[in-house]
């Protein structure tokens, strides 16, 4: 079975790579590992779109178009994260910050989180969501302070305790859920299946499902980093080592996000009003505001770029809140341009400060100089994730924005202010990063910049042309979510 | 059938479990947080038990047991070591205004009785009162945790909410499938143990468990 493949090998992977991560061949059992994954996702997704959504074990898996889109998208950054990493680690490992025991943590957590954020997307119990989700953080928060420094076990605590806390809320709505479900079809097992609670969600109780989507909506959102719960997303991106942020970055937030549209398709088809969708669109272009001014006032690399996600999850939550096929299609498309950007810029992030030696933006200079290769991908990234045409980026905002200003006119001004906002702060940063005087040094093991370019290939050629058959499967997964 | 013996029972255990929430939230003694935390699991036990024996819903009873051997027995064995090896044993924190942090702990019940009797009229359990009672000791947890400037009473703050989130879901519905309480179970076990790790790094970097240490990441 395709589904126990793509669970397996991870949770397999994480058990090994916990035994033998500190050994030479390491980085390349966890890329193997990874692609292996990536092999299975990609099975299971064929099948998906050959034969439409399935159920496996008991009912206990629920695989449709909508969520099999994220496994493959998981899978494949999670591989090309994984071939970012083995030069990455080597390098830490060369200066000395990494003993083999932290080697080994690094490389077993790395497959666990692959695995929590899989098992997420896949179950069909939202139970299993929950405790999943819970998982992905307890499987990250060691690596976010893999270095011990004081600054990154700050960033660990918080990031544990936020989270935490947040997801907390999210389990009392959880509960909520089920003490709704259980009116319908019975105490026992079914209540919590997605599948199940879909086909009753016309005869859920309105009051005490709508009180359930504010506490699902402020835990797991509290994971996608919307403002004002995004407290612990800049600390975590900028300590830890950049492969868990680009895999934060591009993967975990989408799966949080993932877990807010479930429950809103149970919550619309409920309360047949706007209430979900109106809480996600007021937290969406909060959060794309408020992220687009902090970021002019960041000095650390990591730490702009990854405002510059709470950005983009903002917009995201904002079109998946309008809701609407249009909306829902320029959601996922986001999702999967935002994805490939982000983690292609974090990983050109992390050869750019092992090569100077610094995340300090002020003190990283001239990358084109000593490297072109890393500095065209900052560069071009940049212009990516920025929105300019003819990048993916570019499609997806001008989609959510043109569909705005069709359904409620008001949030466009703001949105095209962050935006502008974004574009000069980021842009006045990188630009001399990029040219200028370099202050680089060589890297001791060759940047893999091969995932680099393939990513920015990808959100190019969707910005350009998107296949008719991914068009098809973003439709059917769009249809889904209403 | 709240006026049955069963029912009034799981009434008095709540009213217990929310003035164990407002003892830790005045105690500033960390062992006696940990004995107060281990109380609270006793009491979440005990009331679950009933609604196991009275309903006759035998996952109830394998609920009760994880909760006697997680939440009385192994978590607070785990706390007592950590403190016994940092040699915290002794330490008392200087919490300021418990007179306001109580206050707002009343106006916190309030609000959570508001939210939970419209759910509460609907539920068809007899232990439908307590509901209010649960969320009130969640929000009262989460005041702890927003209070203290220590590690360790942070995440007793932390697994009393956990406690607050069971004692809801036994009250409301009892007990969500056994399945997802193992899992629930497991994540807190684990984030018991990476808590514990913590504490010595934090340890180790800070000098001091003080999480006002840790305020450097700030904006510029």
């Amino acid at each position: 079975m395709e589904i126990l493949a793509v669970l397996g090998i991870p949770l397999l992977g994480g058990l090994v790579l916990g035994l033998v991560g500190d050994r030479r061949w390491a980085p390349e059992l966890n890329a193997a590992a990874s692609f292996a994954t990536l092999l299975a996702a990609a099975a299971l997704t064929a099948r998906v779109i050959a034969s439409g959504p399935v159920t496996a074990f008991d009912e206990q898996f629920f695989v449709d178009p909508f969520n099999v889109f994220l496994v493959a998208l998981t899978a494949f950054v999670g591989f090309t994260t994984s071939l970012f990493s083995r030069p990455y680690m080597r390098t830490e490992e060369h200066d000395g910050r990494l003993s083999p025991a932290r080697l080994r943590l690094y490389h077993g957590m790395y497959q666990l989180f692959s695995f929590t954020m899989l098992l997420t997307l896949l179950t069909n119990n939202v139970g299993i969501m929950w405790v999943a989700m819970e998982g992905a953080t307890l499987s990250t928060v060691l690596l976010v302070s893999l270095y011990r420094t004081p600054a990154s076990l700050e960033a660990a605590w918080k990031y544990f305790i936020l989270c935490s806390v947040g997801i907390a809320q999210a389990l009392f709505g959880t509960i909520l859920l089920y003490f709704a479900a259980e009116k319908v079809l019975g105490p026992g097992g079914t209540a919590l299946l997605w599948t199940h609670l879909h086909e009753v969600r016309g005869e859920l109780e309105p009051t005490v499902v709508s009180l359930a989507f504010v506490f699902l909506l402020v835990g797991y959102g509290t994971k996608v980093g919307l403002v004002p719960l995004h407290n612990w997303l800049p600390d975590a991106h900028a300590e830890g080592p950049t492969p868990v942020s680009a895999v934060l970055s591009g993967l975990l937030l989408n799966v949080a996000l993932y877990a807010v549209v479930r429950s809103k398709v149970l919550v619309d088809g409920a309360l047949e009003t706007g209430f979900s969708g109106n809480l996600m669109m007021g937290f969406g272009l909060v959060s794309v505001v408020v992220a687009a001014f902090f970021l002019s006032r960041q000095k650390d690399i990591k730490r702009m770029f990854a405002y510059s996600s709470v950005e983009h999850m903002g917009i995201m939550t904002f079109a998946f809140g309008m809701g609407g096929p249009v909306a829902a299609f320029a959601a996922l498309l986001h999702m999967t341009v935002h994805s490939l950007t982000k983690s292609a810029i974090f990983f050109t992030v992390g050869h750019a400060a092992h090569a100077t030696g610094t995340q300090n933006m002020d003190s990283i200079r001239g990358l084109m100089r000593q490297s072109p290769a890393i500095g065209w991908g900052l560069a071009i990234g940049t212009l990516a994730i920025l929105g300019m045409p003819p990048f993916g980026v570019f499609t997806s905002e001008f989609m959510v924005l043109t569909t705005a200003m069709h359904q409620h006119w008001w949030a466009t001004p703001f949105l095209l202010v962050a935006l502008g906002v974004a574009f000069a702060a980021v842009f006045s940063k990188v630009q001399p990063m990029v040219f200028g005087e370099p202050a680089a040094r060589p890297l001791p093991h060759p940047p893999a910049l091969v995932p680099v370019f393939v990513h920015l290939a990808i959100v190019l050629m969707l910005g350009l042309y998107i296949p008719p058959y991914l068009v098809d499967w973003y439709r059917q997964a769009a249809a889904l979510i209403g | 059938m709240p006026d049955s013996l069963p029912g009034q029972l799981v009434n008095l255990l709540a009213a217990l479990l929310l003035l164990i929430a407002f003892a830790m939230l005045s105690q500033r003694r960390v062992l006696s947080l940990v004995r107060l935390f281990a109380w609270q699991g006793v009491a979440l036990a005990a009331s679950t038990l009933i609604v196991a024996h009275t309903t006759g819903q035998t996952h109830l009873y394998v609920s009760a047991g994880i909760t006697i051997a997680l939440k009385v027995i192994l978590i607070p064995w785990v706390l007592h070591r950590a403190i016994d090896k940092l040699d915290v044993r002794w330490d008392v924190e200087t919490l300021i205004n418990i007179p306001t942090t109580m206050l707002a702990g009343i106006a916190l019940v309030i609000f959570a009785f508001a939210l939970a009797t419209p759910i509460s009229q609907m539920a068809s359990t007899i232990t439908r009162s307590t509901l209010g009672i649960a969320l009130a000791s969640v929000l009262l947890s989460f005041l702890m945790m927003i209070v203290r400037r220590k590690a360790i009473p942070q995440v007793i703050g932390f697994l009393a909410m956990e406690n607050g989130l069971l004692f809801a879901a036994t009250s409301a519905t009892y007990g969500m499938p056994l399945v997802v309480e193992l899992g629930v179970a497991l994540d807190v076990l684990v984030a018991t143990f990476i808590f514990g790790i913590f504490f010595f790094h934090i340890r180790e970097q800070f000098d001091s468990l003080d999480i006002g240490h840790m305020e450097k990441l700030k904006e510029d």
